[in-house]
């Protein structure tokens, strides 16, 4: 059987659930069997996402330039795409700014008025990714075929998650062993 | 006082006349989800998770707030209700900040216990992330209205249990909030005798012992259901 292409892409989080994936310990040898990691942050130095991905797996929301251009390839790019963690799900810590008021006053607060020898705003385009006005989780702008909340998914229910789906079926999402926010 | 029959997912029930419809499912043993409902105080109806279906009657109707009557044939867990039950969770969720990873009762809290039972693992409505303020200024106690579902519990009990009516609710629609005293910060208002009693009956982290961090805060949950046995019932044990 061709082995199943697996990614994984880190949008805006803090990378805990990438740290939860490598939690897997030993596990990890067993799903490396099954899959080859195509595109990872933590597993892999490729920098173009690759054509006729399998199933991926998306940490954190989407907060600038940068995480938008790369869902919208992910989303093209692959069949089965997994909202992975709280910021995915929900924009979690992330959003926190968006009950501020939009990037801008944000901006301002931490770069100029909290800058000390130097305020600037950071401004370097095709580098530094601008800010969109708002954090917003996976699902409000691409398709999402599987949730799995959580900040971050302990490994084993990341392991429930996933098992199923290399046998080619769908994991229930169901109880509080699988759904839990925070 | 005159007894009615009728019957709650087929199964047969008799209670007395003015009871409501989930007390006469607690009867029946079938469960209904709730979040606005808290045993000892009166039901209002604010947060629509106990809706149910009636024959003959073409809208759905809150179980806490609607008596029984002879003769309905009640239906508590139909797929359309599911649905709705969903959305009224997930409804909850995009209307306020709920940023779980960083809350008091993050684990103790009983809006996720509503949406693991009635299966949210996502909102399909937009989050609106309003500005809401943190009333800090009682000495013991906070109240933080980004995490508020306005369930009005803390307004019943401290009303009908301590006494005190120290909270209502303000403004309408999206401005709605709960109001301590006459719009009062918290601390401010002389009523207030720090029971704590509206703290431990708030289903969320919106009302929190000062200095509980990340998780640590869990409610009391019976003990308003205690108060009120010790008091109709003499029981002073729990
Ligand atoms: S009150 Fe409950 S649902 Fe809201 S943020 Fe806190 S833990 Fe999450
Ligand atoms: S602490 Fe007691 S008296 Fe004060 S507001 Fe809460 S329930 Fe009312
Ligand atoms: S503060 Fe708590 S108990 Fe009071 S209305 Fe808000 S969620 Fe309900
Ligand atoms: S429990 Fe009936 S409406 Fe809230």
């Amino acid at each position: 059987m061709a082995k199943i292409k697996l990614a994984t892409i880190w949008l805006c989080g803090c990378s805990g659930c990438h740290m939860s994936f490598l939690d897997l310990d030993e596990w990890l040898l067993e799903l490396a069997e099954k899959v080859d990691v195509v595109y990872s942050p933590v597993a892999s130095d490729v920098k173009e996402y690759p054509e006729d991905v399998d199933v991926c797996l998306v940490e954190g929301g989407v907060a600038n330039e940068e995480n938008l251009e790369l869902i919208r390839i992910a989303r093209e790019r692959t069949k089965f795409l997994i909202s992975f963690g709280d910021c995915a799900v929900t924009a979690n810590v992330p959003a926190l700014r968006n009950m501020l008021g939009g990037a801008e006053p944000v901006l301002k607060r931490c770069y100029l008025e909290l800058g000390d020898a130097n305020p600037q705003l950071p401004n370097f385009p095709g580098i530094v990714p601008e800010l969109l006005d708002r954090v917003r989780p996976v699902h409000e702008l691409v398709h999402v075929d599987l949730f799995m909340p959580g900040c971050p998914p302990p490994a084993d229910r990341i392991q429930a998650t996933i098992e199923p789906l290399l046998r080619g079926e769908k994991p229930v999402m169901e109880g509080r062993e699988m759904i839990k926010f925070g | 006082m005159s007894v009615k029959t009728l019957t709650i997912d087929g199964v047969d029930v008799a209670i007395e006349e003015g009871a409501t419809l989930l007390t006469a499912a607690k009867e029946a043993g079938v469960h209904i989800p709730t979040l606005c409902h808290l045993e000892g105080v009166t039901d209002v109806g604010a947060c629509r998770l106990c809706l149910v279906e009636i024959e003959g009657i073409n809208k759905l109707l809150p179980a806490c707030v609607t008596e029984v009557s002879e003769g309905m044939k009640v239906h508590t867990n139909t797929e359309t209700l599911q649905e709705y039950r969903r959305m009224v969770v997930e409804m909850l969720f995009s209307e306020g900040n709920h940023i779980c990873a960083v809350c008091v009762v993050n684990g103790n809290c009983q809006l996720q216990d509503a949406a693991i039972e009635v299966g949210m693992d996502h909102t399909r409505f937009p989050y609106r992330f309003p500005q809401r303020d943190v009333d800090v200024s009682h000495d013991r106690f906070g109240l933080d209205h980004n995490r508020c579902i306005l369930c009005t519990r803390c307004v019943r009990v401290c009303d009908e249990i301590e006494g005190a009516h120290v909270w209502d609710v303000a403004g309408r629609g999206p401005a709605s909030r709960i109001i301590s005293g006459l719009a009062q910060p918290w601390g401010e208002v002389e009523a207030c005798t720090s029971c704590g009693k509206c703290v431990d009956a708030c289903p969320t982290g919106s009302l929190f012992r000062k200095g509980s961090t990340v998780a640590e805060m869990e409610k009391d949950r019976g003990k308003v259901e205690f108060l009120v046995t010790a008091r109709e019932e003499h029981k002073w044990t729990r």
